[in-house]
Parts: structure tokens; C-alpha cells; sequence
């Protein structure tokens, strides 16, 4: 029924969706930390996580975000492998192509929430891909010419 | 004794420090009260304007700084009110013409024979806002109900009371029928987000561009409901406590949709 008003009168109004939007950035603005304590926290954070599995250092993503009420560190880190990278790696797998699409889909992004408690240190991930990327296409320059 | 001294803000441009300042110090004066209005808004000059008064200028605020003339010679008397002056801003000059400590002096000097000075802030949170509060030991801030506006607010409570100085706000441009339909973020909400005290609420109304066009201040124009808002700030920054006008009612359907809600 009051789907069906809403649908009727249109929407509910945009104040609540700017009350959030206002709450959040405001939490942001007050923690005050520069973009640079920020490319720190992520290099650390990094450090730790790349102990255990092999991430796409490149491509990692840190946000903040409002959860209930307090204020979320959320960092999507891409997950290339599971598993301790190589013993003298420095993180870096070689061999490895990049998806053509240039997203690790394959392996899928995992949020690692900031809040996560002590405990999940040591653990292996929950979803264990090991799906084979599919071959890059051949590269334009050698292709053969179209007529 | 001296009289108060206020500096009136807001972060983002263009929200109504310079209407607000305006016809909150014509108000005070129509009260008895004897008012200094400084701008310090230098290069973009405007609270001349919209008082009506641009035409009487000699000297300004960079000219006092600079000693090149008394305060008392730069300031000018409006004609319309007993107690009303005003002190223009440089209009040629750049915002750090003039030091936070000159700018001190200048509104110490001008609090010593007036009940309040009200300082008109510049944009932003540089120079020209750090002189702005350096004079004052009080200040208003003046945000629309808009994200932009609040978030910069926001900010510039932040550094406002770092250095202890109480702050009020007020909420200007309101649209009632915009906030009932749940379109525009209502005063409580503003006030919750900037968690600061209520001075006032100022709705949006067209009487304010046509005084403006005129430069004739809100004050005299008994007609029209602002004059009745600003003497109701006014008062509540003279001490009084006057209730708050709830512009927001709720309409006929609202009152439908959260009862079918609350069924
Ligand atoms: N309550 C209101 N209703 C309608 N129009 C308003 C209201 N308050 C301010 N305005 C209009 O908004 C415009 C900006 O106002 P004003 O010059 O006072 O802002 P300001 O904060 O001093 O700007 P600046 O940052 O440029 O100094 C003006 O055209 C003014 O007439
Ligand atoms: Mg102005």
C-alpha cells in the first residue's frame, strides 16, 4: 500500500540520502588525516596482508565509510593468489599475465574490513579460486592483416 | 565598557554573511543600540551596497590600518538609523593588505564607543577569514540547508573553536514546503549535523533581493516578515529567549504517510 502511494507521489525526498551523505564526510573531514598518512596506513597495511597472500599492490582501494554509527576503515584489496608468494618474492609473481580486461576478477577482491578482530591473523581466506586466468588475446601487432 | 565584538562567517561564498550582517546590525540599531558593521571582505567589497551607503565613502579599512586617516573619519553614519555605521572594506587592495593584528586593533578601537561590532567575513578560510576572527570574540555563522554550505560550516566551526570562541548559527535561505516534502534538510537537521547552538532561522524570501536592489535595510520594511526575524535574532543575541518559528509543519500528506507508516 504504501509502495503503491510512494509510486503514486513520487520518491521520498533527497534529505535524508544529504543527512548521511553530511554525517559521513563530516566524520571524514574531523579525522584529519592527510592523504599521506593514508598511502602510509595502506603500505603497512599491505606489508601485513602480503605475509599471507599475494595482493595487487596497484590496485588497492581504501575508503571510509559509516557503519551503524561509528566510522569504518573498509580496504578492498585485490587477491592475486592465496598462499605465501614465493620465498624470495618480493610480492611480485612472474609469468603471470594480466587479465585482458585488466580486472582481477579472477580472483575475487575480498573487503577486508578494518575492524576485523584478532584471530583472523594466520587464517586461510575463506574462498580458495584457483580458477586459471584465460590467455590474453593476441596482441594487434601480430595479427595477421585483414584484407 | 565595550561593546561586543562578532564576527559573522560561513566557509562557503555567497550563503548570506553579507545580508545577514546587513540588516542583523540595522535591527540592533532600530533596538537603540549603537552599531559599528565592519567588512572585511577587501577587493570584493559589498555591505556598502547593500546598505545603500556606497555613494558616501571616503576613506576604508585598509586606509585606517595604514594610518593614513582616524577610524572615526572612515566611518559612516547612516542617516536612517541614530546608531548605525558602517566601516567600508578596500575595494583595490588585496586580503593581506592589512595583519590579524591591525584588524584587532581596529575593531578594539571601534568596540569602544558601540554596543556591538559585527564583522562581515569573507569566503573561504584563508587570510581574509583569519582577520575577520581575530578581531572578534564571538561569531555567527550563516549556512543554507545544503550539503556544500554545511560541510564548509563545518569547518570553519572547527577552526573558529579551536581558538574558544562561542559560536551561533543560522540557518538562512530556508524553504519550508521544500523541507515538508522531505526535499531539503530541516533546521533540526543542520543542527544536528553541526552540533552548535541556534541563533535563528532566516527563510528564503524575495523581499530580500528587492531591499537589496534598493539598499534599503529589512529593518524598515515593518511590512514584510523578515523584519519580524531579524528582531527575533536580534533579541536572542541580546540575551532574550524567544521560541523559534517552526517554518517546517508538516503538510496534510505528510502527516497521511507516517500515519499509514506508523499502521
Ligand atoms: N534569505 C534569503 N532569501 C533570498 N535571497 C537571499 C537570502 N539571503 C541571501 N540572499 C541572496 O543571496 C545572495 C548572496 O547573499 P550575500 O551577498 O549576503 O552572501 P555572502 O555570504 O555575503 O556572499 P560572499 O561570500 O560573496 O560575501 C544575494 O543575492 C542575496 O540577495
Ligand atoms: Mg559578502
Amino acid at each position: 500500500m504504501i509502495e503503491f502511494l510512494r509510486r503514486i507521489f513520487g520518491q521520498r525526498g533527497s534529505s535524508a540520502t544529504a543527512k548521511e551523505r553530511l554525517r559521513l564526510v563530516l566524520m571524514t573531514d574531523h579525522l584529519e588525516l592527510s592523504p599521506d598518512m593514508i598511502e602510509t596506513m595502506k603500505r603497512d597495511l599491505v606489508d601485513v596482508i602480503s605475509r599471507h597472500v599475494e595482493v595487487d599492490r596497484e590496485r588497492i582501494d581504501v575508503t571510509f565509510e559509516r557503519q551503524e554509527s561509528t566510522l569504518a576503515m573498509l580496504a578492498n584489496i585485490p587477491i592475486l593468489s592465496v598462499g605465501r608468494p614465493s620465498a624470495n618474492g618480493n610480492g611480485k609473481h612472474e609469468g603471470r599475465a594480466p587479465s585482458p580486461d585488466g580486472s582481477a576478477r579472477t580472483s575475487k577482491p575480498k573487503r577486508v574490513a578494518a575492524q576485523t578482530g584478532p584471530g583472523a591473523e594466520g587464517q586461510a581466506p575463506p574462498k580458495r579460486k584457483r580458477r586459471r586466468r584465460k590467455k590474453s588475446p593476441p596482441a594487434p601487432a601480430t595479427a595477421p592483416a585483414a584484407g | 565598557m565595550s561593546g561586543r565584538r562578532i564576527v559573522v562567517t560561513s566557509g562557503k561564498g555567497g550563503v548570506g554573511k553579507t545580508t545577514t550582517t546587513a540588516n542583523l546590525g540595522a535591527t540592533l540599531a532600530k533596538r537603540g543600540r549603537r552599531v559599528v558593521l565592519i567588512d572585511a571582505d577587501i577587493g570584493l567589497r559589498n555591505l556598502d551596497l547593500v546598505l545603500g551607503l556606497e555613494k558616501r565613502i571616503v576613506f576604508d579599512l585598509v586606509e585606517v590600518a595604514e594610518g593614513r586617516c582616524q577610524l572615526r573619519q572612515a566611518l559612516i553614519k547612516d542617516k536612517r538609523f541614530e546608531s548605525l555605521a558602517i566601516l567600508p572594506a578596500a575595494q583595490t587592495r588585496e586580503k593581506d593588505a592589512i595583519t590579524p593584528e591591525q584588524f584587532a586593533a581596529i575593531v578594539e578601537e571601534a568596540s569602544a564607543h558601540a554596543d556591538y561590532v559585527l564583522i562581515d567575513s569573507p569566503a573561504g578560510i584563508e587570510a581574509g577569514f583569519r582577520n575577520a576572527v581575530a578581531g572578534a570574540a564571538e561569531a555567527i555563522v550563516v549556512t543554507t540547508p545544503e550539503v556544500s554550505s554545511i560541510r564548509d560550516a563545518d569547518r570553519v566551526v572547527g577552526k573558529i573553536a579551536a581558538g574558544g570562541k562561542p559560536i551561533r548559527l543560522i540557518v538562512n535561505r530556508l524553504r519550508p514546503e521544500m523541507v515538508s516534502s522531505g526535499e531539503m534538510l530541516s533546521v533540526e537537521d543542520v543542527c544536528d549535523v553541526l552540533a552548535i547552538e541556534l541563533l535563528g532561522i532566516v527563510p528564503e524570501d524575495e523581499d530580500v533581493i528587492d531591499t537589496t536592489n534598493r539598499g534599503e535595510p529589512i529593518a524598515l520594511r515593518e511590512a514584510g516578515r523578515l523584519s519580524a526575524i531579524y528582531d527575533k535574532i536580534a533579541r536572542r543575541l541580546e540575551g532574550e529567549l524567544v521560541p523559534f518559528t517552526t517554518f517546517d509543519r508538516q503538510g496534510l500528506f505528510n502527516r497521511l504517510m507516517g500515519a499509514l507508516k506508523a499502521g
